[in-house]
């Protein structure tokens, strides 16, 4: 049976407390000018009835470990739970970040590894861990760019160009950093124009911002050439690494010609998605923008690990984080490169490939329109659902809503924009083969279901904690914030 | 094959059915000369069993000092079941709650933690958290210009006596648009801003002041005064608190009777291992009239179809994903677990445990000031009114005796010399809940013989 759990508000009584983790009362002498006057409003509830409530939430949720989770883009892989638990030993769960690094040599050393293993996956000259997410890679690559342009008295350049294809934070970062965007478009094959390349790039290009294999599911096969054109502009390269994942050990970004990366570890490097974050963004430059690179950078001096900062990289773009990122997600990719290894690398393009490839195959042959028909799939690939919507009015949400009821996550919808009605589907290297068949025979379950009855499509989910939810009255009757009865 | 579950029968039928011999095959659209065989550099596989001895030694390499270090990050006793729950599968391996029907669990632990962060602030609405309280001043300035439409300056005031890291961090985050953040000095006797350092601000565009209370020394500024300056000279507020002491301090919801803008800062101390450094949970409150100008997730309650409770991610017009390049920021996700533990811890200590930690963090501190100051030889730098952290002037440079207290497995607090050198030979200590007096008296011991050594080793009487 359904149940809705309540607001943990609502389960909240006056003087009830989970006591057991209240330190005893303490006399504070903080001057009463400086005094609340009225105590926040925070849920009063047992500790049984705390640990109820948020197991009951979890257990709302779809997740990698429950269902099989193919959103495109996102690489949602098994997160190995040895990459969680040997992260969170006490020692590396209480060290400070400001404590001496003599007693941290450990997870230096772990943090300098990574480092490097990083830089032999991606073929750049250096990287820096300390981007938070993989945006903030990405703010990090175009800022680096930016003062690459400076340190050159290149003040012109103030153009990124991004493909219409590309991730909605790329153009967002290229505005934060202060840069003004041309967006050029691809073509019918997936690939970069390179006329409207060509056509872009100008003495105010800063650079550009790819994704290869791209968002369309397809390896961008002239990014020889493309690198070439840009660099011969006057700008720099930039590798967004959503994508790592389909092509890791079998290409190298560096080898490509790209300036600077981010990778998402949360993604290729299977650190939890968490329900929205931590991610991680490490970035990496070759030796252009290595003088760039954010700080702090962890450095080795004989047998001993260090955080170099600014006053070791005095041209870096500064520092990103409170401290040094996100030193527990780094921890949990650590030992995710540690077990999988150099062969297991490679097995990660090769598997995550063969899936897509096959689902792709599988559903094909079931009748779905592929976007890019005559293309290989990356670790992704992109079909549309524009026939079913002529034919039976369903779109690409109403396949998506009635995956749901059929125990999968849908993947991604409406993105990338360019394709009507599509669903951009990541199997990712960690699923069976019959779990891949399972997904195959839903969707065509549910294609039966639109000829049938293309109302109920319409109407699904059914079998989740709710049905499909007012998206407009959300936003117009906001609530955010619970508020006690008569407030 | 850790983690690829293929057999070579599946192989074989896999590949079968593509119609192509090897899996190579399916690289075939890659330029052939891009195209590596090895990965050099990568060390080959090792077992579970092996990475977890591995892990383990690196572990006990490094200990566990007994803290003494705040400056932005906190330790606080993390209640068992934090963690537990956080890490049940279906809350570390979602992702953004996108499909909202199937990620109510998330969602609602978003509302809740946005409805707990409003309270303690005393703004109306939350955000569902940034990545860390560094990142979250950066975009508190960045949303600051977007929501002051009179002001044009993007002209921003920030007091020295906000976490030094933060300013830099704001700094190369706001760079690219053009933000002016000035510092204002402050008094090097009491360790705060003085509000009439303002007053030379009078009658010129400033877009916001920011207030970081307590500040970075673990002062209390007189934030009333500041926030009025402020009111009164069309600036708006940008806050940044700690959010463990506004269980007792007035909320910046509250500030100079008009109160905060914005309210921002790290809610790591919630239920989040120190860990290095990362990863924390940044949090922004504003008042309802800025929301649409706000970054990050916001998860919002609504009905379902057939009039049922549910919630959604709403005011997604705002990100990236919608807005591409005319999005209120770049941001992509929140810190989604973070997020979660954060909001059981607060579920767990509720007013009154949380009212205790703070009271305990106050009471710890100054106990261990105390201990110092007056067996140590060492003064407190500041005589005002603090939280849970203190200033304490040495006759020495502080990374000697840090280094030496570390070796005697206390890690001492931070030297202040890099971002305040007009204050001498300065450390930051601070002492929450988790120290007990025993603690304090090992501190004070260890400290005594440090610089008592180290000035019978230069032929001084201690």
């Amino acid at each position: 049976m359904k149940r809705i759990e309540p607001v943990i508000f609502d389960l909240s009584r006056s003087g009830r407390g989970a006591t057991a983790q209240h330190p005893p009362a303490a006399e504070t002498a903080i001057p009463a000018q400086f005094r609340r006057r009225r105590p926040p409003v925070l849920p009063e509830v047992s500790e049984l009835q705390a640990v109820r409530h948020y197991t009951r939430l979890s257990q709302l949720n779809y997740s990698i470990d429950t269902q099989f989770y193919p959103l495109g883009s996102c690489t949602m892989k098994y997160n190995p739970r040895a990459c969680n638990s040997l992260a969170m030993l006490p020692e590396f769960l209480g060290r400070h970040p400001l404590a001496p690094a003599a007693t941290g040599q450990g997870m230096l050393a772990c943090l300098f590894e990574l480092q490097e293993m990083l830089k032999a996956v991606t073929g750049m000259a250096a990287v820096s861990l300390t981007p938070m997410a993989g945006a903030q890679g990405e703010f990090t690559g175009v800022a680096m760019i930016r003062a690459f342009h400076r340190a050159h008295g290149d003040l012109a350049r103030n153009e990124i160009i991004v493909p219409d294809a590309a991730h909605g934070t790329n153009p967002a970062t290229a505005s934060m950093c202060g840069m003004k965007i041309r967006e050029i478009a691809s073509l019918a094959n997936g690939d970069v124009d390179l006329a409207a390349l060509d056509a872009a790039l100008s003495p105010a290009t800063a650079g550009i911002m790819l994704t290869n294999p791209s968002t369309l599911g397809v390896f961008e096969r002239r990014i020889t050439e493309i690198e070439r054109k840009v660099h011969a502009a006057g700008g720099l390269v930039y590798y967004d690494g959503a994508n790592l994942n389909a092509i890791l050990g079998k290409v190298r970004p560096g080898d490509m010609g790209f300036d600077v990366i981010h990778t998402n570890l949360h993604k290729t490097f299977s650190t939890p998605h968490g329900g929205g974050g931590p991610g991680s963004g490490a970035v990496g430059v070759g030796e252009r923008l290595l003088p760039f690179l954010p700080v702090p950078v962890v450095g080795r001096d004989g047998d001993r690990y260090r955080w170099l900062d600014e006053r070791d990289l005095p041209q870096s773009i500064g520092q990103l984080s409170g401290f040094m990122g996100n030193t527990g997600v780094l921890l949990r990719a650590y030992v995710y490169m540690r077990i999988l290894g150099a062969a297991g690398m490679r097995r990660v393009g090769e598997f995550s490939t063969l899936n897509a490839n096959y689902l792709l195959q599988r559903l094909r042959e079931a009748g779905f329109d592929a976007a890019y028909p005559e293309r290989r799939a990356s670790h992704e690939f992109i079909i549309t659902l524009r026939r079913q919507t002529r034919e039976q009015g369903v779109t690409a949400m109403d396949f998506a809503k009635r995956l749901l009821d059929y125990g999968y996550h849908a993947p991604t919808t409406y993105f990338p924009l360019l394709v009507p009605e599509c669903l951009l589907i990541e199997p990712t290297e960690t699923e069976t083969r019959e779990e891949l068949d399972g997904f195959v025979d839903a969707l065509v379950a549910i294609q039966r279901e639109a000829e049938a009855d293309a109302a109920m499509l319409k109407g699904a989910p059914y079998t989740l904690p709710v049905r499909r939810l007012d998206d407009v009255r959300a936003a117009k009757q906001l609530d955010v914030a619970w508020k006690p009865a008569g407030a | 094959m850790p983690y690829i579950p293929h057999t070579d029968e599946d192989i074989g039928a896999m590949l079968e059915r593509i119609g192509i011999r090897d899996i190579d095959e399916l690289f075939d659209e890659i330029p052939k000369e891009l195209r590596i065989d090895s990965l050099p550099g990568v060390p080959a596989a090792l077992t579970e069993m092996e990475v977890a001895r591995l892990m383990s030694e690196r572990a006990a390499q490094d200990g566990r000092p007994l803290n003494f270090i705040g400056a932005g990050a906190y330790e606080h006793h993390i209640p068992a079941p934090v963690w537990a729950i956080t890490t049940r599968g279906e809350f570390y391996s979602a992702y953004t709650p996108y499909q909202a029907e199937a990620s109510q669990g998330t969602l609602q632990v978003m509302y809740e933690f946005q409805s707990m962060i409003a309270s303690l602030t005393a703004m109306d609405v939350s955000n569902a958290s940034l990545y860390d309280g560094a990142s979250a001043l950066a975009e508190a300035c960045l949303m600051a210009v977007r929501a002051h439409r009179r002001s044009k300056s993007a002209h921003i005031l920030v007091p020295v006596t906000v976490n030094p890291a933060w300013r830099r961090v704001a700094r190369v985050i706001t760079e690219g648009q053009g933000l002016v953040l000035e510092e204002l000095p402050y008094c090097t006797e009491q360790g705060t801003t003085i509000p009439q350092v303002l007053e030379r601000y009078a009658g010129q565009d400033i877009t916001a002041l920011v207030i970081q209370q307590p500040n970075f020394f673990g002062q209390l500024e007189d934030a009333d005064a500041l926030a009025r300056w402020a009111r009164a000279n069309g600036a708006q507020v940008i806050a940044v608190t700690n959010p463990v002491s506004l269980a007792l301090l007035t909320p910046p919801g509250e500030w100079g009777e008009g109160g905060a803008d914005i309210a921002c800062g790290e809610a790591q101390p919630f239920g989040v291992p120190l860990s290095s450094g990362g990863p924390y949970v940044g949090f922004m409150a504003t008042r309802l009239e800025h929301v649409r100008q706000m970054p990050g997730r916001i998860a919002g309650r609504t009905v379902d179809l057939e009039g049922r409770t549910g919630f959604t991610l709403t005011l997604q017009a705002r990100e990236q994903h919608i807005r591409r390049g005319k999005a209120t920021s770049n941001i992509c996700t929140n810190q989604g677990l973070l997020m979660t533990a954060a909001t059981i811890y607060l579920s767990l200590l509720g007013p009154a445990g949380l009212a205790r930690v703070a009271g305990a963090c106050v009471a710890r501190t100054r106990e261990l000031v105390e201990a110092l100051t007056t067996r140590c030889g060492v003064r407190a730098a500041f005589p005002g009114p603090r939280f849970h952290e203190a200033v304490l002037l040495l006759d020495r440079p502080v990374v000697p005796v840090l280094e030496s207290l570390a070796a005697a497995g206390i890690a001492g607090g931070y030297d202040l010399a890099r971002d305040f050198p007009e204050l001498g030979h300065a450390l930051l200590v601070c002492a929450t809940e988790t120290r007990t007096s025993a603690d304090i008296e090992t501190y004070a011991r260890t400290l005594h013989r440090t610089l008592g050594r180290a000035a019978a080793a230069a032929g001084v009487r201690p």
